[in-house]
């Protein structure tokens, strides 16, 4: 049986051309990059060239690159380290998230509340996921004096694949005089992220997400933001990161970025027409399905659908046993699922939010799995449809 | 880890995975004979399902066994969300019972509408033939193609009972790999197999229960069904009161807190009048049954009454009895000798030798006078 791969935005493989990058750091130039000797020169040397060509990708200067273990770090450094600064200085702290937030961000404010006593503020998205900046200067009224307040949403959703307008939702930040953080992990790689065009103080990337290695990703922190490191430890990365650095992860996150950024243009444009088609033969095809998120101003290959009546977890096990790998919101492995707090931000009622499927397309994914995505799925649900409704 | 590719032209079994011993053998049997294996688990409702809870049946401990087997054995792994039917049905169907004034079995009416109704009707969904489960019961093909439903060769781990509600449709598709051994051979399967599982002790007692306290259960989920009211004799002597029907068992002596010149059992039940009703040991015995919602395996009641050996609970003793069909599903049991502990709401399992001929839920008890 063929295998589909239609996870991607879960996880992507890693392109050879990045794994050649890598390889010589595993086993050759394998130094310590705080090392005086000439082994840790070498390290230096790949490390801080992996910083530039980050740096000229995102358009900021190098020392405004953090090199972590990937996004849920990168979020967490960016919330604890600007709580915690805040508390040092005895300043009130205010995180502003949205109900769509990956739960690397939902988390951490949540525990920064239990914590620091961290006032939350929750701004609504409409029916696509997106924040309106209206709503946002709305949330940022009567703020405490003297206080901090960082405002933390996401650039494009996991779930539901819409990309919030994150240049007009700064610029509303700042005039409150609120830091802006974003989490870009799903947009990195498939959207040209230029951080000064942005307008955002931080942004988070994961390099597993665009075809680089797992555990490995970065923090662009703007140049006079205020951290307190959550991760104590040596001066590596100026103090905002510590641990000895993983070469080779950090010379594919940038090896990984650098091809993503030269494709894109190609990749998105096919990814998109291929989404497109999948989208229109689910819609066609199914009833009671409807596509979720922004139809246009999305993900390029993130195609994200909902069937009324429809349990993921059934739909998932029944497309892998035809062979296709996808994703939902609401699914788990403990046979537990729970309708999708995304879905349920988006409006959607409980027929709805258990049955909530995520195909993203990739550099592999051609016209035949599409194909053989709208030749599967229909009869995947009818069948389901068909054991659930009389149980 | 590759799993096995899906290849035409083997059958497809889905295998009920609990992370026990018996179903990851059972699993384990049906991969090495060349079947395209699925194993699956269900998530049943417990009442501590909460936040973190979860069954006794399938806590996350025993998933993660699951698991680990599937993978080991090279085969796809499916967690099935059952907490909502579960609930409706078998747990529902606990606490009515009681509050009529039964002992249920929920382990007869899982096998009836969760395992071979709703799992099976998953696995065929997936283009699977047979289900697949861990007990000990074989079947085997009579010439006329009907499939006959057997004890499992270890009598003393013989699971049939909890299977007589299967009906020909139900066993065609059925498959119990681990009936053709004995516990201590799939033991010994277990570790020729090298699954982790092997010193693992048998699951026991009710699988929603947070605690295995059925009486604390009813108190808390059915109050109405554990009222206090009146201990009678049979001639209507009031000798005491009762905590409340459930908590006593058909046949009981202590705990009834009453004091008589010789000792008491209870006898029966009177939900209607929510009455204890006790006696001396010689009231206790009774010599036969009314069952109802029969299932008689082969697919047709027989046309005469007949003599075969009949079991009142699951681990009972068969006794030989002469049987009736009645219309509608039922059945008289005449016992040769009298049977203590006939308890309306288990089952009567009628066997001829290894051979379960089929199964009711007893209805009734009746005396030597009825």
């Amino acid at each position: 049986m063929r295998r589909i791969y239609l996870d991607h935005s879960a996880t992507t493989p890693l392109d050879p051309r990045v794994l050649d990058a890598m390889m010589p750091y595993f086993s050759d130039t394998y130094g310590n990059s705080m090392a005086v000797h000439q082994y840790g020169r070498e390290a230096e040397h790949a490390l801080e060239t992996a910083r530039e060509t980050l740096a000229g990708l995102l358009n900021c200067a190098p020392g405004e690159i953090v090199f972590t273990s990937g996004g849920t770090e990168s979020d967490n450094i960016a919330l604890r380290g600007v709580a915690q600064h805040a508390r040092l200085s005895g300043k009130p702290v205010t995180v502003i998230t949205s109900p769509v937030e990956h739960e690397a961000i939902s988390a951490t404010a949540r525990q920064l509340h239990d914590l620091f006593d961290a006032a939350l503020r929750v701004v609504p998205v409409d029916h696509f996921g997106r924040v309106d900046p209206a709503d946002l200067r709305a949330a940022l009224q009567n703020l405490p004096a003297g206080g901090v307040t960082l405002v933390t949403l996401i650039d494009t959703n996991n779930e539901v694949g819409s990309r919030n307008p994150i240049p007009a939702l700064a610029a509303v930040a700042h005039e409150f005089g609120a830091l802006f953080h974003t989490d870009a992990v799903q947009a990195a790689g498939q959207f040209s992220l230029d951080v000064q065009q942005l307008g955002v103080d931080m942004l988070s990337i994961s390099s597993h997400k665009f075809y680089g290695p797992k555990g490995a990703g970065a923090l662009y922190v703007r140049e006079g933001v205020a951290l307190m490191t959550p991760q104590t430890g040596a001066s590596h990365e100026d103090h905002r990161r510590a641990g000895t650095h993983n070469i080779p992860g950090i010379v594919g996150t940038a090896r990984a970025l650098e091809l993503a950024r030269a494709e894109l243009p190609e990749t998105a444009h096919r990814l998109s027409a291929l989404r497109d088609r999948l989208v229109e033969g689910v819609l066609e095809q199914v009833t009671d399905a409807q596509l979720t998120g922004h139809p246009t101003d999305r993900l390029p290959g993130h195609a994200s659908l909902v069937f009324k009546n429809v349990e993921s977890n059934l739909l998932l096990m029944h497309l892998d046993q035809r062979g296709i790998a996808a994703s939902s919101g609401s699914a788990c492995k403990v046979g537990d699922p729970k309708p999708s707090p995304i879905l349920e931000a988006l409006g959607y009622g409980p027929e709805w939010t258990r049955g909530g499927l995520r195909l993203t397309l990739g550099h592999s994914t051609t016209e035949d799995d599409i194909d053989a995505v709208l030749s599967a799925l229909p009869d995947a649900i009818a069948q389901i449809r068909r054991i659930t409704a009389h149980a | 880890m590759t799993e096995r590719m899906t290849s035409p032209g083997r059958s497809r079994v889905v295998v009920a995975m609990s992370g026990g011993v018996d179903s990851s053998v059972a699993a384990a049997l049906l991969v090495e004979r060349g079947y395209d294996v699925i194993g699956m688990m269900l998530r049943l409702w417990s009442e501590d399902c909460g936040e973190g809870g979860s069954n006794r049946c399938c806590t996350p401990a025993q998933m993660a066994d699951a698991r680990r087997i599937a993978s080991q054995l090279g085969i796809p792994f499916y967690v099935i969300d059952t907490q909502d039917v579960f609930r409706r049905t078998i747990v529902q169907f606990f606490i009515d019972r009681y509050a009529a004034g039964e002992t249920p079995n929920p382990c007869l009416e899982c096998n009836r509408h969760i395992r071979f109704d709703w799992l099976l009707n998953h696995a065929m969904a997936l283009g699977a033939e047979f289900l697949a489960t861990g007990h000990y019961a074989r079947t085997e093909r009579a010439p006329d193609g009907r499939v006959r439903l057997m004890a499992g060769r270890d009598a003393g781990k013989d699971q049939s009972y909890v299977l007589s509600v299967l009906t020909q449709e139900k066993l065609r598709h059925a498959l119990f790999p681990v009936g053709d051994f004995t516990k201590p051979e799939v033991r010994a399967l277990a570790d020729r197999f090298g699954l982790p599982v092997a010193q693992k002790h048998d699951s026991q007692d009710l699988c929603f229960l947070a605690d295995g306290d059925y009486r604390r259960f009813l108190a808390q989920h059915a109050p109405e069904a554990v009222r206090p009211g009146p201990i009678r004799t049979r001639d209507g002597r009031e000798l005491g009161r009762h905590t409340g029907l459930p908590n006593y068992t058909i046949g009981q002596r202590k705990g009834l807190g009453i004091s008589a010149p010789e000792p008491l059992y209870v006898l029966e039940t009177d939900a209607a009048h929510n009455v204890l009703i006790v006696g001396t040991r010689e009231e206790l015995g009774n010599v036969g049954l009314v069952a109802g919602r029969m299932n008689w395996v082969s697919g047709e009641p027989p046309a005469e009454p007949f003599r075969a050996e009949v079991k009142i609970r699951y681990k009972a003793r068969s006794a030989p009895a002469a049987i009736t069909p009645l219309p509608s599903d039922g059945a008289r049991v005449r016992f040769d000798a009298p049977q203590r502990d006939i308890t309306p709401g288990q089952g009567a399992v009628i066997y001829d030798g290894d051979e379960v001929l089929g199964g009711g839920i007893i209805a009734r008890v009746e005396t030597e006078r009825d």
